[in-house]
């Protein structure tokens, strides 16, 4: 092979290896970080994993806000407003938009018990935005 | 004034725009030029200047016949703030953008009016016809100046209350003019490819262009990073929101573009490279614009769901970059020349930092738009999380700054390090402090200390060590170092704010206090206080340090806005550059009793200021091309 060939090959070759060692990477990455969203129904239907990070959302129940004693610990319920519904735990602040009768998502770990033991509450940012995943499942 | 005129200046400005790149065809057919590009585009600046003029003329006077006044704006909210709603929502942002690129038209305009360059003479018809699309797409779907007749309202909605703040008022017009600004780039990449001549000769028009772009897109990036700081509240910096990603990835794009351009402006190599990553920079701008204005990821920054509008910009999205890309696969070959250098030249260096950049970039738009793909392919929704991006981000930005460091230290064309035992002292020097200034500073040692301060005195000690030694050619490299330093400064920043932050979730009562690392805050109850258009609990705590000595007083806040009812939590922030001190009022649990949310962050104000540190680098490099200090 000529030279100029040669480091051709040399550098398509390189270029080929680090692109495929990078998506490989980004994709295994992105495997162990994806959150799926799950409505109530699928949360009380089992069909969400248990012990796995996941996203569940629907609207705060009406009434089932509980604080725990020192203040911070929050227990509440989210409903699809039709028949399902399952409870949340969370330690915390709650966020501005936080209201009973107002969509959520919670991002954290089912437990085998049917809690969602979450770690951050999404409330809609105002008021006349809905995210997409609640849209759907909610009807206006 | 009736808006309707405004409505006129924008059909002119549209057909205006239509002339201009219609000229070249004119002028071929052998009908001739109708004017010159430089006084179209004038013209059509000027028709939006004056469209725009009317729109805050509309918000000043509280005319809410205009439905998008009286969406955003009420009779009680402060003028600076009417004038920052003029793009606080999507219509009049988009008439910004439309306003911006005018100008960065007439720019590149002015620079070519005594050109005869026949390689850039098609760089003024190709940005006016993307500003025809964004017009066509301003008057179709989101005219700004569409009435609410027959109701018109007696008071307006009210400005979105997280938008009612100092920092939002200049953070959109920034980001845009550093957004807009990658479209000049583009037009001069597809100039040069329609010519389709081999030559190097549009690096040196388009290098200012880039910079000054870039500096305002860091800008309005680290703005709005600051914003979202102290104003939503909770202490975050960064979220890796898809809209966050939106200006960041041609931001990253961008500094590539910067790096590339220099290597084929100054030695004629990458010149096919540097005009795609000059139409990608584009392309990643447009599809910032589609991803925050069609509303289809879940976003905190997401103007509201409109299927139609995202329609329109992602055909705009896909005829322009996609014909650009088409383009430059059919004439790139003709700009291929071999480059010949070694490992150890500058040239080298330069491309590993433009695969990294590349790479960067691509991993953060498949987290960004990973969760479109998986849904349309399996119908679930997913989200992507911060811990993927900032698994694949933090590797890549670790490479980039070892690399950096030598790259800063290379020579064009060299076949040997200038210094090996130089860059080996500077190396053990920088490991050193790496150990030893964590441990001062905050008397634990942790890898991520380690690693941000070891690599930004990699980087720093670097550019001392070349500033003391260089003979000559100091100017050409001044802005290189300033932003190099600028960088080594956010990241010392973003190392101790994501290691050190303290945190603490805490219920008080009136009269209670708390001990949140070094420093004892007493909570001193809640009381009622009244702004221009909000009612807030103004909580009081008092703050000093365990061993005495600091002592200052801090009143978070709570507001609820009149007109729409919306809560809002203002944090109380007591800044300094060592550390910030960050409170925000939770909710009221009983009586007199409230959570709180306690946050002690090391250096976050090195995050910002890095940023404009990096801005004045490139803003020090454009100005000594201007000057033409450089050789």
């Amino acid at each position: 092979m000529r030279p100029i060939r040669r480091r051709r090959l040399a550098l398509l070759l390189s270029v080929l290896a680090g692109a495929a060692l990078a998506t490989t990477l980004a994709l295994l990455a992105l495997n162990q970080n994806l959150d799926l969203f799950y409505p109530p129904a699928d949360v009380v239907s089992g069909k969400a994993p248990i012990g796995k990070r996941i996203r569940a959302g629907g609207m705060v129940e009406s009434g089932s806000l509980r604080h725990g004693i020192d203040g911070l610990e929050v227990r509440f319920r989210v409903t699809d407003m039709q028949a399902n519904s399952f409870s949340v735990h969370y330690q915390g602040i709650l966020p501005d938009l936080f209201r009973e009768g107002q969509g959520v998502i919670a991002t954290g770990e089912l437990q085998s018990n049917g809690v969602l033991n979450a770690d951050l509450l999404l409330a809609k940012h105002d008021e006349n935005y809905m995210p997409p995943e609640l849209a759907e499942i909610i009807p206006h | 004034m009736t808006p309707e005129y405004a409505v006129f200046a924008l059909i002119l400005a549209f057909g205006l725009a239509c002339l201009i790149w219609l000229n070249p065809l004119l002028d071929r057919v052998g009908i001739g030029r109708v004017s010159t590009d430089l006084r179209l585009a004038a013209g059509v600046t000027l028709l939006i200047g004056i469209a725009f003029v009317m729109l805050i003329y509309a918000f000043l006077t509280s005319d809410f016949s205009v439905a998008y006044v009286a969406q955003n704006s009420n009779t009680a909210l402060p003028s600076y703030f009417k004038l920052s709603a003029v793009w606080g929502a999507h219509e009049g942002s988009f008439l910004l953008w439309c306003l911006v690129a005018c100008v960065w038209m007439l720019a590149l305009g002015f620079k070519l009016r005594d050109s005869a360059s026949l390689e850039l003479q098609y760089a003024v018809p190709v940005m006016a016809l993307l500003i025809t699309g964004f017009l066509l797409f301003m008057l179709l779907t989101s005219n700004p100046f569409e009435r609410s007749f027959p109701f018109v309202p007696s008071e307006g909605g009210d400005l979105n209350p997280l938008l009612q703040d100092f920092a939002l008022i200049v953070h959109p017009p920034m980001l845009y003019v550093g957004y807009v600004g990658l479209t000049v780039p583009f037009a001069i990449a597809v100039s040069a490819l329609i010519h389709g001549q081999e030559s190097r000769n549009f690096a040196a028009l388009m290098q200012p262009f880039v910079l000054i772009a870039w500096a305002f897109l860091t800008l309005g990036i680290a703005l709005g990073s600051w914003w979202a700081y102290y104003e939503l509240g909770w202490g975050g910096w960064w979220f890796w929101d898809p809209v966050e990603n939106a200006s960041f990835m041609p931001w990253l794009v961008a500094t590539a573009l910067i790096h590339s351009l220099a290597a084929t402006k100054l030695r004629g190599v990458f010149i096919g490279w540097t005009l795609l990553l000059a139409i990608l920079g584009a392309g990643l701008s447009l599809l910032g614009a589609f991803l925050v204005r069609s509303g289809i990821l879940t976003s905190v920054h997401a103007f509201a769901l409109d299927p139609e509008r995202g329609l329109f910009i992602l055909l705009l999205l896909v005829a322009s970059i996609g014909s650009a890309l088409a383009l430059f696969a059919w004439r790139a070959p003709r700009f291929g020349a071999l480059a010949n250098f070694g490992v150890y030249s500058r040239e080298f260096w330069l491309l590993i930092n433009n695969a990294l950049l590349v790479v960067a970039t691509s991993v953060v738009l498949l987290g960004t738009l990973y969760p479109l793909l998986h849904e349309f392919l399996t119908e679930e929704k997913v989200s992507v999380g911060p811990p993927y991006f900032n698994a694949v981000f933090v590797p890549l930005m670790v490479l980039l700054s070892i690399a950096m460091g030598v790259g800063q230290y290379t020579v064009w064309g060299a076949r040997a390090f200038p210094g090996t035992r130089e860059l080996m002292w500077i190396g053990a020097l920088a490991l050193g402090c790496g150990l030893l200034l964590p441990l001062v500073f905050t008397g634990a040692l942790s890898i991520a200390g380690f690693m941000a301060t070891s690599l930004a005195g990699w980087l720093v000690f670097g550019v001392i060590e070349q500033c003391r030694t260089s003979k000559g050619g100091r100017a050409c490299r001044a802005g290189m170092w300033i932003a190099h330093v600028g960088f080594a400064c956010s990241l010392l920043g973003v190392g101790f704010t994501s290691q050190y932050s303290v945190e603490r979730d805490l219920a008080l009562s009136a009269g209670e206090s708390a001990q949140v690392g070094d420093l004892v805050f007493e909570f001193q109850g809640v009381t009622e206080a009244a702004g221009p258009n909000y009612l807030a609990e103004r909580g009081r705590l008092q703050v000093r340090a365990v061993n005495g000595g600091q002592f200052f007083t801090l009143l978070p806040e709570k507001r609820r806005y009149r007109s729409g009812g919306q809560v809002m939590t203002e944090a109380a922030i007591q800044p300094a550059l060592v550390r910030d001190v960050y409170v925000s009022l939770g909710t009221r649990i009983e009586d007199d009793r409230w959570s709180l949310r306690i946050q002690i962050k090391p250096f976050v104000r090195l995050i910002w200021l890095g940023a404009l540190i990096m801005l004045l680098g490139g803003l020090c490099h454009a100005w000594l091309i201007r000057s033409g200090r450089l050789a």
